[in-house]
């Protein structure tokens, strides 16, 4: 176990790696260096200008040793003008003692994630109020769809061929079709639209950041849940209707043990192994649907930010986006291998 | 003229959909009365759940067709009209001129254009690029796939590697890289066109060579004929005149892809190969442990015939059901990306551009957004009917 679990955390970082590099090449081809100088800097600069804009703030070296200075592994870059220094560690322009005085490594190794272009701040605190805003659509997400997917799955799967499973697999199967720009389109325009609506909800999410309730942060939470339900509800039906056809199943029920009792008591447990995996790697489509739904419901939470860097072609932020999300994915992939083991007893001790 | 009333709107929309109406009795009543001489295809007709699917998405992909051939429009869906600007179904146009139509039958959307015909449009939009790039994506999966699960060892230790790689990617934050002008300024969506395009050629060469390889007089001619048109298309698809992949003279280059399409279509199949890799190789694992490969290695077969003649055929079940489902999936993530207004031309009638533009004023006008998210709904809908019902036919074998 102890192997196991360390051999995936060398791939987990060995893939991080690559991802970041991808996005670092994709992030520092010209174009878009380009686009940075001109939003950065004005948008009538002529080629030279933003070659020596570009020069002047470090992004004119070549890919690896850009890379690695982010990674922390190479020394930052550091260049000197009429006896003042400017370099990737160092803050505007300083005299000569105090730039020697700087620290030479700066990348995300020493937990310098570096400046945001768009938002002129520093990303790591970015990052950090962003994701707590998105950590708490995705805390109520998760405590609404979870339970409900599995209700509707096991109810389904309890009695195969009923009128309730008919029922209840169709609203999943409408629910897994139903993406979540759809989702909220209809929700916003049934429950929020002033024009016909009901009234009940708020047709955004932008006050939920500071003071959440029930009125403006139920539809972003359902919109989301939506769309992660049906599939784990239809995952949980599949494995509940395989354990109620096991044999013991059947011996309990020659038994003369009350139906309740034996969803309850003998079919749940192992029917709930199989969910549990599919339930964790979800949270990776999740995020998908965090960007699309912050985007509808202006929710200024971690999509947003991603959105908002991806189109600015902000550099540093864009690479911390992509790091924190690998890692999602990366972790809830860890947490289910982990988890399937720990549950199956069959894996355990064979 | 009097603005139309609820009842007048659905009649009217449902008259202008009667080529469509025609159409699915045909096909239906085709189905149905041969449907036990088309093996799984007739199948479907055995399941309720399969008939409302399919319906569902031949009535979209027929009112793509028909309204490519502006048979179903009431509009150009670029045109404005003055004083329509975010007006109710059923408003009559102002100052209709002789053979124009003569209402906004869903109203006009916030540019003043009609949201019916734009609807109507849109499908086609999906219906163009969807399967197409299912079946690239397919392609894609199966020829790495199937080695992948047949060989095993370090190839495929390697190829689950990059496939986890693309799959750990947040797919919008993929988009975001591959579909800005920028990128496309580089090159680079031409650059992994060429690669992913080559992916049918190897397949059908392969598929072809492996099967007719002991008949050398027959398979040459064949494969030089087949080889020769598929790597035209491959060119003429590749090679766009004026970009960074020039490779035919104008002349030659019968299949203009404009560069917003080709970039749009390049990320979405590259979102989706890796799904179908790993589908294709955890079958290809399975069904490489059966009597039948067995025998078939002991005849002296080579891999690749195993492979695509003996595996292929076996897990062409839950291939066809996952076909479907990508379909809907591929039409999902058509709509995320025009829902963040990336590659497709603003004015595009797209279904998700449409809900992005629409979702702007819902608060006020509910009709210009719920049209494509409800047509967008029901298509993915009937997608996913249409797979369950097939997995459930085929189970039935």
């Amino acid at each position: 176990m102890g192997l196991f679990i360390l051999r995936r955390s060398a791939v987990m970082i060995l893939t991080a790696i690559c991802l970041t590099f991808i996005v670092f090449f994709l992030t520092n081809l010209f174009p878009n260096l380009e686009k940075l100088a001109k939003t950065q800097g004005n948008f009538r600069m002529s080629d030279e200008a933003v070659i020596s804009w570009l020069g002047k703030n470090g992004y004119m070296q070549p890919l690896p040793v850009k890379y690695g200075q982010w990674l922390g592994v190479l020394p930052g870059w550091t260049l000197e003008s009429d006896g003042e220094y400017t370099g990737r560690c160092i803050k505007g322009a300083v005299a000569t003692a105090e730039a020697q005085e700087a620290t030479r490594f700066c990348g995300i190794l020493q937990g310098a994630w570096g400046y945001s272009t768009v938002f002129k701040d520093e990303v790591a605190g970015i990052i950090g109020t962003r994701l707590g805003l998105t950590g708490k659509l995705m805390f109520w997400v998760l405590i609404l769809m979870v339970p409900s997917a599995l209700l509707i799955g096991v109810l389904a799967g309890m009695r195969e061929g009923s009128i309730t499973d008919r029922t209840l697999s169709t609203i999943s199967i409408i629910t897994t079709a139903t993406p979540e720009y759809v989702s909220g389109v209809i929700f916003i325009a049934i429950f929020a639209s002033s024009a016909v609506g009901l009234k009940w909800f708020k047709g955004t999410a932008t006050s939920a950041m500071e003071n959440a309730n029930f009125e403006n942060f139920f539809l972003p939470v359902l919109t989301i849940s939506l769309f992660g339900m049906g599939y784990i509800a239809r995952m949980t039906r599949a494995s509940m209707a395989e354990v109620m056809t096991a044999q013991y199943i059947r011996t309990a029920r020659l038994k003369g043990v009350k139906f309740s009792n034996i969803v309850i008591k003998h079919a749940l447990r192992n029917a709930l192994i199989a969910p549990f995996t599919v339930i964790m790697l979800q949270v990776p489509w999740l995020l998908n649907g965090v960007v699309i739904v912050e985007t509808l419901f202006n929710y200024k939470g971690f999509g947003w930010v991603l959105v908002s860097a991806a189109s600015n072609n902000d550099i540093e932020l864009l690479l911390a986006v992509s790091v924190v999300s690998v890692i999602v994915v990366l972790v809830t992939q860890l947490i289910s291998d982990i988890g399937y083991v720990y549950l199956n007893p069959r894996i355990r001790i064979s | 003229m009097e603005p139309l009333s609820t009842i007048e709107i659905i009649g009217r929309v449902l008259y202008q959909f009667t080529s469509v109406w025609l159409a699915l009795i045909i096909l239906f009543a085709v189905s149905i009365a041969f449907k036990r001489r088309l093996g799984l295809y007739g199948k479907l007709f055995d399941s309720p759940i399969g008939m409302i699917g399919f319906a569902l998405v031949m009535f979209w992909v027929f009112t793509g067709i028909f309204g490519a051939m502006d048979l179903i429009v009431t509009h150009d869906p670029l045109a404005q009209a003055s004083g329509m600007k975010n007006k109710v179904p059923g408003t009559p146009l102002r100052g209709a001129e002789e053979g124009e139509y003569a209402w906004y039958l869903l109203g006009g959307d916030n540019l003043a254009r009609d949201v019916f015909s734009r609807m109507v449009k849109g499908a086609w939009e999906v219906v163009k690029i969807a399967p197409v790039a299912a079946v690239f994506a397919f392609m894609v999966g199966i020829t790495l796939g199937l080695p992948a699960g047949y060989y095993g060892g370090k190839l495929d230790t390697w190829l689950s590697f990059l496939a986890n790689l693309i799959l750990a990617f947040p797919v919008i934050l993929l988009f975001y890289l591959l579909v800005t002008p920028e990128i496309v300024a580089t090159g680079l969506p031409s650059y992994m066109a060429s690669v992913l395009f080559i992916f049918p050629i190897i397949f059908v060469a392969v598929l072809l060579n492996s099967r007719y390889y002991t008949q050398p007089s027959f398979r040459t001619p064949l494969l030089i004929g087949v080889l020769g048109v598929m790597i035209w298309v491959y060119l003429a698809l590749v090679s766009e005149v004026g970009t960074k992949v020039s490779l035919l003279p104008k002349v030659l280059d019968f299949i203009d892809m404009p560069g917003g399409m080709l970039v749009v279509f390049v990320s979405v199949v590259f979102v989706n190969s890796p799904t179908v890799f790993r589908i294709v190789r955890g079958l290809a694992m399975d069904i490489k442990t059966r009597d039948y490969v067995a025998a078939a290695q002991t005849r002296g077969e080579g891999p690749w015939y195993i492979m695509l003649w003996e595996i292929l055929p076996n897990a062409r079940g839950p291939l066809i059901v996952d076909f479907c489902l990508r379909i809907g999936y591929i039409t999902i993530l058509l709509g995320t990306l025009g829902f963040f207004g990336l590659g497709l031309p603003p004015e595009s009638p797209d279904w998700g551009s449409t809900i992005n533009e629409g979702r702007k004023l819902l608060s006020i006008y509910l009709h210009p957004a719920l049209p494509p998210a409800l047509a967008l709904l029901s298509l993915v809908l009937g997608l996913n009917l249409l797979a369950d019902g097939l997995r459930e036919e085929s189970l039935k074998d």
